[in-house]
């Protein structure tokens, strides 16, 4: 019997071969050598010098580029909260639901995710350009007099990132809301508590892995989706995302790029970890 | 308790509103006679004709086209294989190898494509259809890696095993066994890469070089510099064409879920 099953596992092997491939010379080998490129230094035009150095970390150090990684983290949080604030009770409300129109609101709420993003925030330009629908319409109302400068602002951004990554947060809410046992809220309130007490000491405390997993998923993203303060924001605030962009095509100065990827990689993996401690779960909840 | 208020209800609805709103303003305004999306002057298909006469547009259409069915296809090979191969073999770096190989999945975007633009450099691949091809597959095949592996974990393993005893091989156990059962995820699996690959903009800029461009970098390079009314009627055919994928989806998902309870009820 052991035979055999040896004799199975070593003629499977051949199934393996491609992913084993693939993983280490596509992911594996390009991550590595991002590491090994940061502690390069830049020579004349793409190329690069093998000096080790720690001077791309230092550079990240200087002012300029710290108040990039502010300003990136400060969009990240301002964003990470207001998808707090509207997601969580849309995934709350949603659990809450009957199960037929659990399924509708499931199928709305994953629609838009299969429309090019790019599509769905050429929509924001039009409805926040100059003499956009927005505009038109307050001023129909007569609420102004003079058309606001919405699009290409730090709100305008924030709407961006708000609008691309609310489904994320919703799903990883509903997904834990989804598994409540409600008769939990149910003798909470028979015992006295009033309901918001008993929300938050059983409906809120029990759907937090949920919250926490929505929040690296929607900070994590929001961090490095460049395009959206570019379209959005017109190139007012530099995120580490454009910074990384702009080192690699114009700047040409791949080693910092590398080093401020290594960087955010590493806040990336804290958080991730940091999630893993509170919350004891090994697996995000609301993907995969 | 488990009752929904009125004011969720509404507070559902106002979200769902803001979540269609653009889309539905970008679709109006494909049908608008005036160049400028302000307000709506008159029905007219011009801009779709418009957009039909632009040739760099369609060919840009024709290279999404290309890459995501070649994506989607050489990641559902190694996908798939990966994945039924991990569930047979025990080797100790199994654990590692496939952190690894959903790692794409997990880390920013934008460290992906500039990782990427970097390695290939170094190897001297020339930058183009095969670099896009290589970058679309590392992201692709994570989703098909996930969804078989799940649908292998809700498999029976003895059905294989009464293949492989009754004299199949391994190769052979798979066609005809495993990979019939575990068709459904192979599918929806490829469809998701499908859409994420046509969707991907930040790591084909930078892996697509100076000559060939996808759809989606296309849109973007013009919703940063002169947006007309063509990219209106675009977005609107790539809804359209979304739609239709997952219609296609909706229904080969029902009909190999049909002929899946036609097998077991044959088993039984």
């Amino acid at each position: 019997m052991s035979r055999t099953k040896i004799k199975k596992h070593s003629s499977s092997v051949w199934m393996i071969l491609p992913l084993y491939f693939f993983t280490l010379v596509f992911v594996a080998g390009p991550l590595i050598y991002m590491v090994a490129l940061s502690f390069a230094q830049p020579g004349s035009g793409s190329a690069v010098e093998w000096n080790l150095t720690l001077e791309n970390y230092k550079k990240i150090l200087d002012p300029v580029y710290l108040q990039t990684f502010r300003e990136s983290f400060q969009l990240a949080l301002t964003s990470t909260v207001i998808i707090c604030i509207l997601g969580y009770p849309f995934g709350y409300f949603m659990a809450k639901m009957s199960e037929s129109w659990k399924k509708k609101a499931m199928l709305l709420l994953m629609l838009p995710f299969w429309i090019n993003s790019l599509i769905r925030l050429y929509g924001w330009i039009i409805i926040l350009q100059n003499r956009g629908i927005l505009n038109h319409v307050l001023k129909t109302l007569g609420i102004i007099d003079k058309p606001l400068k919405l699009l290409y602002s730090y709100p305008a951004i924030v709407v961006g990132m708000v609008y691309v990554l609310l489904p994320f947060m919703i799903l990883s809410v509903y997904s834990s809301a989804e598994k409540l046992d409600w008769s939990l809220v149910e003798a909470a309130r028979d015992l006295g508590a009033g309901k918001i007490k008993a929300f938050w000491t059983v409906s809120f405390k029990l759907t937090l892995p949920g919250l926490l997993s929505g929040v690296i998923l929607t900070f994590i993203p929001s961090m490095g989706l460049f395009f959206i303060a570019d379209i959005l924001g017109g190139n007012k605030i530099v995120l580490v995302g454009s910074l990384i962009q702009e080192q690699m095509t114009r700047g040409s100065n791949w080693p910092f790029a590398a080093a401020l990827a290594v960087v955010l990689m590493i806040l990336t993996s804290l958080m991730i970890g940091l999630y893993r401690k509170i919350t004891n779960v090994k697996e995000l909840e609301g993907i995969g | 308790m488990k009752k929904n208020s009125k004011f969720s209800s509404l507070y559902m609805g106002i979200i769902f509103f803001l979540m269609y709103l653009p889309v539905a303003v970008v679709i109006i305004f494909s049908f608008n006679e005036s160049k400028l999306p302000v307000r709506f002057t008159g029905f007219s298909l011009k801009w779709y004709q418009e957009l039909l006469g632009d040739s760099a547009m369609i060919e840009a259409l024709g290279n999404s086209l290309i890459l995501g069915v070649a994506s989607c296809l050489v990641s559902a090979v190694i996908g798939t294989l990966g994945a039924v191969g991990l569930s047979r073999i025990h080797w100790k770096t199994k654990g590692a190898m496939e952190y690894i190989s959903i790692l794409p999945l997990m880390i920013p975007e934008i460290i992906l494509g500039m990782v990427l633009m970097a390695f290939f450099y170094l190897l001297n691949i020339p930058f183009g259809m095969l670099t896009l091809l290589l970058g679309h597959t590392v992201f692709c095949v994570p989703y098909i890696l996930m969804e078989v592996k799940a649908r292998l974990a809700g498999m029976d393993p003895s059905l294989e095993e009464a293949a492989r005893d009754l004299g199949a091989g391994s190769f052979r156990a798979f066609r005809d066994i495993t990979l019939p059962l575990i068709m459904p995820a192979v599918v929806s699996g490829s469809l998701l890469a499908f859409a994420m690959s046509m969707d991907d903009v930040v790591i084909s800029i930078f892996v697509n070089g100076p000559r060939i461009s996808t759809l989606p970098v296309k849109v973007y390079t013009q919703l940063k510099t002169g947006v007309t009314p063509e990219i209106n009627a675009l977005c609107t055919l790539m809804l359209a064409f979304t739609i239709g994928v997952l219609a296609v989806y909706y229904l080969a998902g029902r009909l190999l879920k049909g002929k899946n309870r036609l097998f077991s009820i044959k088993k039984k």
